[in-house]
């Protein structure tokens, strides 16, 4: 189960650092959904709260695809829910790449 | 001796120039949550009369009132502290205490202010006048492991309850002597999220994430322990997805009732204070965040999370249902009644407002503009215990 979940989610990263970024409007929607809603545990600035910090230098020596799988599934027994309902598989990998690079204000 | 006394004379009336004599009981503060702003506002002219900028990282900040209402202290993600004086609409004091901050408390005598800290985990008592540190308790459940703290409360004795999230306990300091804190230490159960202490300062309650149910303790016989209630509420079910945490400092207790918010679920859970069994559940439009009651309890406010987070469900207590649902605003993160509960004000985070309700007719009766509040903290919380 989990192995397929880890394939699954290698084509993700696969596809999000291809062509198919986020146009510039929902960009800004993701960032905005990052800031405030994820915020309210991993903190505004991304530095954490009851949730783990998301800053480059906390995610650095993480696999991204593991971090996609973790946005995109949630990680059960523990209060990270899955957001899958709001996003696409790319948009999580692009959430990723920008979290991991430091992300938009 | 004649000069000495018209020279205080003129002090004086210089010093009352300008400003008038007026009291704290209709004032309070609006958390602006991304710029570190505070407005100051007027629950009576339901105006805003001051706006104080450099108060660092406000997301998630809280408040708490010195007992004369005067004084607010604000407690900032950044670990800031800082007290605002009400009337002078300045800041008096500001210190950087910890990396990772939550909120914070007032003890019953008002001379201590205790913050609770997630990095490093644990709290730190500081004199309310000063705001010198005078002690802390670190969160080390187990030798070098420390845990976030959740759910700080005060309660009488200057004692103080809270939560250990990765501890999985509760434990009450007691800072009868402020730099020699003692505390006690309770098993409570799977990661507890939040916190809270009844109206009387009796009981301390902790919702668990971790699991069903709810930990108690009795802080007039702490001795017999934290125990369960509500175990199981949600009865194996899978739970839904939790976008973001409930807050339970709101307590709400109406007609002998608890309404609390179900973890994973879209329901009100309705416990009896008195055996502390659920006796009803009502369901509502999303995962609850705050269950507050009108101050005469008759009606129970309800906001949402994420992705349900422009409504609001009104219960009415008597009918045990919700009678009112609406959608008054874009990210509704807060609320906070006028003191005998008249009118509500909302915070509308994405719409960048504060919206004032009538609590009778449900009609909006003003707005006052704000840079994505927040946390609502009027100076009537100086009398409350647990708030």
């Amino acid at each position: 189960m989990f192995g397929n979940k880890l394939i699954f989610a290698l084509f993700l990263v696969s596809t999000a650092t291809g062509a198919s970024e986020p146009d510039a409007e929902r960009q800004k929607e993701l960032v905005r959904l990052v800031r405030q809603d994820c915020g309210s545990c991993h903190g505004m600035t991304l530095q954490g709260g009851l949730g783990p910090a998301l800053l480059p230098a906390s995610l650095h020596d993480k696999p991204p695809e593991g971090l996609v799988a973790t946005i995109y599934f949630g990680r059960p027994g523990t209060p990270m829910p899955p957001w899958k309902q709001f996003m696409s598989e790319a948009e999580a990998g692009w959430i990723v790449k920008k979290l991991m690079s430091g992300f938009p204000q | 001796m004649r000069l000495i006394l018209s020279f205080l004379l003129a002090l004086f009336l210089a010093s009352c120039a300008g400003s008038q004599v007026r009291g704290t009981g209709d004032l309070g503060l609006i958390i602006e949550r991304a710029s570190g702003h505070v407005t100051l506002v007027d629950t009576t002219t339901r105006q805003p009369y001051a706006r104080i900028g450099g108060l660092g990282d406000l997301s998630h900040a809280s408040a708490v009132y010195s007992r004369d209402g005067r004084y607010a202290f604000v407690f900032g993600r950044d670990g800031g502290l800082t007290k605002i004086d009400m009337l002078e609409a300045k800041v008096v004091k500001r210190v950087i205490q910890s990396g990772n901050a939550i909120g914070g408390s007032i003890s019953q005598d008002g001379r201590i202010v205790v913050v609770q800290n997630y990095t490093p985990g644990g709290i730190k008592a500081f004199d309310a006048e000063t705001l010198e540190l005078l002690s802390e308790v670190p969160a080390e459940y187990a030798p070098g492991k420390f845990s976030k703290v959740v759910g700080l409360a005060d309660s009488s004795g200057n004692r103080f309850a809270y939560a250990l999230f990765e501890g999985g306990e509760i434990w009450v300091s007691d800072f009868s002597n402020p730099r020699q804190p003692k505390t006690q230490r309770f098993p409570a159960g799977s990661q507890p999220y939040d916190g809270l202490v009844t109206p009387d300062g009796r009981y301390f309650l902790a919702g668990l994430f971790g699991e069903d149910g709810v930990a108690m303790l009795d802080l007039w016989q702490p001795d017999k322990g934290a125990r369960k209630i509500l175990e199981n509420y949600g009865r194996g079910q899978e739970k839904l997805p939790v976008f973001k945490m409930p807050h339970l400092r709101g307590w709400s207790v109406a007609q002998g009732k608890a309404y609390l918010p179900a973890i994973g679920r879209h329901e009100v859970l309705v416990v009896d204070v008195a055996t502390w069994k659920e006796v009803g559940r009502i369901p509502v439009r999303g995962q609850p965040v705050f269950v507050m009651a009108r101050p005469d309890g008759r009606q129970v406010w309800v906001n949402f999370a994420f992705p349900d987070n422009g409504k609001m469900d009104v219960i009415d207590t008597l009918a045990g249902k919700v009678i009112h649902a609406f959608e008054p605003g874009k990210g509704i993160l807060h609320m906070e009644f006028t003191p005998r509960g008249e009118n509500v004000w909302l915070s509308a985070r994405d719409d960048n407002k504060v919206l004032i309700y009538d609590t009778t007719t449900f009609t909006r009766i003003g707005e006052i503009a704000a840079d994505n509040p927040s946390g609502i903290f009027f100076t009537t919380r100086a009398a409350r215990i647990g708030f």
